[in-house]
């Protein structure tokens, strides 16, 4: 199957600048349809409004954290499909195990190179 | 040893009576084993709240008063609520400065590359492809700024637990830190401590404190 490389992809983190270079690589990898969202809560939110093919979300923000954005769209009956990647500073085993636990689909720790974030992306989405 | 004789007859239980007695024949001046040994016997032989144990940690309360005296004017003398009126805030708008100033540039780099990157479809393939690569890994080293955000608010947070301590700390003190600074008024810095140079030395300010280049153009200026 291939990748819709059209598809709505959601952005979430609290540090702008973050922000922009996930979305400045996702659009060197040909994704251009990229929305942003500075923490869970406001993410929910974008994720209810709109039709997203993927969401690659910070852990650590405020009010609503990242590992809540995930259990929150996973107990949704619209989104709880929905691929999920987590990108964090959080590189301990716990959080990875909590991540899991909590239905992400892949993780990637930062900080990290264009490389790794295709990688995961081509394990999520399929190869493109 | 006569003092010890006659003190031993006003009611001195008989057995510690004897035993003074015997030393007394023993030697005209007995050893301080001898002495400490016939205190040690007397204490036991007194009746009531006093036991030996007592007086020891009696004295042992006592010392250890004096020290914690001691300490609450040493610490009383460090001045704790400076640390939480003063110097952890002005440490924790520092940090907060270097967040500020990292983002800034991060996001100038960012918006320089971004440009660059644009340009990339009127260069040749092959030197477009190196730009790209090139762009691609100043993006990947951006990542720092995130890092160091999240490790910097960490420290602030572990300031802030440190601060709220010393508070807790002053509280407990009541007014005596109060006291000892009427008592103690802070000596001002002697001006040869610190050569003309050295007082020129106060680091980057903070932005709000910082002169912006056309006020320091204007004073330049005003020296023609």
């Amino acid at each position: 199957m291939s990748v819709d490389m059209n598809m709505n992809i959601l952005i979430v983190d609290d540090y702008k600048t973050m922000l922009r270079i996930i979305r400045n690589l996702l659009k060197q990898l040909g994704f251009n349809n990229v929305d942003e969202a500075t923490d869970g809560s406001m993410a929910l939110q974008k994720l209810r409004d709109k039709d997203y093919g993927l969401v690659i979300s910070d852990w650590n923000m405020e009010p609503m954290t990242g590992i809540q954005l995930l259990r929150e769209v996973r107990a949704d009956s619209k989104l709880k499909n929905l691929p999920f990647i987590m990108i964090t500073a959080e590189s301990k085993t716990e959080n990875v195990v909590a991540a899991k636990e909590a239905g992400v689909n892949n993780y990637i720790v930062k900080p990290f190179n264009a490389a790794t974030l295709k990688t995961k992306l081509s394990s999520v989405l399929g190869n493109f | 040893m006569t003092k010890i004789a006659k003190s031993s007859d006003a009611g001195m239980p008989p057995e510690l009576n004897a035993r003074l007695s015997e030393l007394q024949v023993q030697s005209r001046s007995p050893s301080r084993e001898d002495v400490a040994e016939v205190v040690g016997e007397m204490l036991q032989s007194l009746e009531g709240d006093l036991s030996e144990v007592n007086l020891k940690v009696y004295s042992e309360l006592e010392g250890l008063a004096k020290y914690i005296l001691a300490a609450k004017r040493e610490i009383a003398a460090l001045r704790p609520d400076d640390i939480t009126s003063e110097h952890l805030p002005k440490a924790t708008d520092e940090l907060d400065a270097i967040v500020g100033s990292t983002e800034e540039a991060t996001n100038g780099i960012l918006q320089a590359m971004e440009l660059l990157e644009g340009l990339t479809p009127q260069m040749p393939a092959e030197i477009a492809e190196q730009v790209t690569n090139a762009v691609t890994q100043v993006y990947e080293s951006c990542n720092f700024q995130d890092i160091t955000g999240q490790r910097i608010t960490k420290v602030v947070k572990t300031l802030k637990h440190i601060e709220d301590r010393v508070e807790a700390l002053v509280a407990a003190f009541g007014d005596e830190i109060q006291k000892y600074r009427e008592t103690h008024p802070r000596e001002e810095q002697p001006p040869q401590q610190k050569t003309t140079d050295e007082k020129l030395l106060n680091g980057p300010q903070l932005p709000d404190d910082a002169g912006k280049q056309a006020d320091i153009d204007a004073l330049l200026a005003s020296f023609d």
